[in-house]
């Protein structure tokens, strides 16, 4: 028995990352949201949460994370599907991958400099005759630069699904007769919805809990439950609130990848 | 599929492609601009690469940064190694642990972030080097139990086996059979993990002190304050860094017959 104990330490450090890092936040999280900013044992942040103000809030954020998914996945579906088609396209691939590896915070300050009010975004908006605007701190940009950074993250899984299809199924299908667009609804696009759910996963997630970019590209003027959550501990030090809205987002992710299956990102 | 490319297709794809630069290239295009703004090229200057030298604070901070990636990609590494082995060895409950192992990939930065700002408070760990450190192994762990259990998935049981029936200790199957089996999904592992670390902004910003701070948040409260062109010097510098990086992610990949699907968190 003893000696089993000690053939089985290897695993100590795994295990207890498990019970430190995994379980005990989520636990602890759970045991905030019951503390109101006076650290009385009270309900209130729930009864919070259903007040107008938050209710508002999470549709929002819900907007908008739709929002981002919706314009990543149309650009992306047809970027994976051309891609796939191009001749050396492990290369291409890589070349849509390398920009996600890019720090994300260089990826903000760029366009901070391009939506600027001399940026360069503003001399094509003058140059084409509509005149320059004001383009950073507002909805436009965040959405522009969300979709921006999201697009890879989606590229990626549709691509493999789409790489991964049996090409013998299309030849069937246009043998029998099925025009190009039929083999696309009927055949292509039912065979890769797997990799669109793994797509729309790892960006509606992240997109809920933005915010370096609603700070830096959108000025304060969108609030996603991710600014929320970080105003709440970092600025108004009320971290029962906090802790309860992270809660909630924990229960909706739950939802979603319930809704969708988890995925290893781009598996 | 391997039909023809249509131009129209063509010519998206390259659209595509060209924005998903475009603003890297901005970066780096405007480091060399004497004009101090990010509009309006002036002419040529290095000034930037070298005030970006001179600036011992910043330079402490790179270092940071980078010790901080070492240290937590090596750590998750070998906790990350042992708990895919272990759970490869486990009869019961793996999709359990593999659940819970997935719980911090999945999970947003900002609720990570929270939830360890509130473990270490707890727990009375200073924010700092420490605190950052700790954060940086726990998130990149799952990273590395995902890239390497494939790999020992793959390998024929009966390889441990006949190791055993030569008379091999559990140590030397260990050693000699296993772990040379799945090195490449190892170094791939340190690799995601290396990437992870260096690139996250969002849980860092929770758990780090006044007194510590690492590119990401030194970059964000550059940027707070505006342009600043020595931030396009360092960005040029660090997207040169992360070719090598990607370069290097590549090879292992292609080697170790890994799919190419590692991408930031």
């Amino acid at each position: 028995m003893n000696k089993k104990v000690i053939r089985n330490l290897y695993m100590a450090p795994y295990a207890v990352w498990i019970l430190i890092f995994v379980v005990a936040p989520i636990l602890l999280l759970l045991y905030y949201s019951f503390f109101d900013i006076h650290g009385e044992f009270s309900l209130i942040n729930y009864q919070r949460f259903f007040t107008p103000v938050y209710l508002k809030l999470t549709l929002s954020s819900f907007w908008y994370a739709a929002l981002i998914t919706l314009i990543s996945l149309l650009i992306s579906y047809p970027t994976a599907y051309f891609l796939s088609k191009t001749k050396h396209k492990q290369l291409w691939l890589l070349l849509i991958i390398v920009p996600s590896w890019v720090n994300l915070l260089l990826k903000a300050y760029a366009f901070i400099g391009i939506f600027g009010a001399y940026g360069a975004a503003n001399n094509f908006l003058e140059w084409i005759g509509i005149g320059s605007r004001q383009l950073l701190f507002t909805d436009f940009s965040f959405v522009f630069v969300a979709v921006y950074i999201f697009v890879p993250f989606m590229i990626l899984p549709i691509f493999n699904a789409i790489n991964g299809l049996n090409p013998a199924l299309i030849d069937a299908s246009n043998d029998l007769g099925a025009s190009k667009s039929t083999t696309f609804r009927r055949v292509i696009l039912p065979l890769t919805f797997e990799g669109v759910k793994t797509g729309c996963q790892v960006v509606f997630i992240p997109a809920l809990s933005l915010f370096m970019i609603t700070r830096l590209i959108a000025g304060n003027r969108v609030i996603t439950l991710g600014t929320a959550i970080e105003q709440h501990f970092l600025v108004t030090q009320d971290w029962g609130m906090g802790s309860t809205i992270a809660i909630f987002l924990i229960l909706i992710m739950f939802v979603i990848i319930r809704l969708t299956g988890f995925r290893k990102r781009g598996a | 599929m391997q039909a023809k490319v249509s131009p129209a297709a063509k010519i998206f794809l390259m659209v595509v492609i060209l924005i998903l630069y475009a603003p890297i290239f901005y970066l780096v295009i405007y480091s060399f601009n004497s004009g101090g703004s990010m509009s309006g090229f002036e002419g040529f200057t290095l000034d930037w690469y070298r005030e970006l030298l001179g600036d011992t604070r910043l330079l402490i901070i790179v270092l940071n940064t980078l010790v901080i990636a070492l240290l937590s990609a090596l750590f998750a590494t070998i906790f990350g190694t042992l708990g895919a082995i272990w759970i490869y060895n486990l009869r019961r409950g793996k999709n359990t642990i593999i659940g819970l192992n997935n719980v911090l990939m999945v999970s947003p930065d900002v609720i990570i972030g929270a939830s360890f700002l509130i473990l270490f408070t707890i727990a009375g760990i200073r924010l700092g080097f420490y605190s950052v450190l700790l954060s940086h192994i726990a998130f990149s762990i799952p990273i590395v139990v995902l890239m390497v259990l494939p790999k020992l998935s793959e390998m024929n049981p009966t390889l441990i086996d006949a190791a055993k029936d030569l008379g091999a200790t559990r140590w030397g199957v260990l050693t000699k059979v296993i772990i040379p089996y799945i090195t490449p999904g190892i170094f791939a592992g340190f690799f995601m993990a290396l990437t992870y670390s260096l690139d996250d902004f969002a849980v860092t910003f929770f758990v780090t002190g006044n007194g510590f701070s690492t590119l990401s948040i030194e970059i964000y409260s550059m940027a707070r304050q505006g342009i600043s062109l020595h931030i396009n010097a360092l960005s040029t510098l660090l997207f040169f860094f992360t070719l090598i990086l990607v370069g290097i992610y590549y090879i292992i990949s292609q080697r170790g017959g890994i799919r190419l699907g590692g991408l930031r968190r």
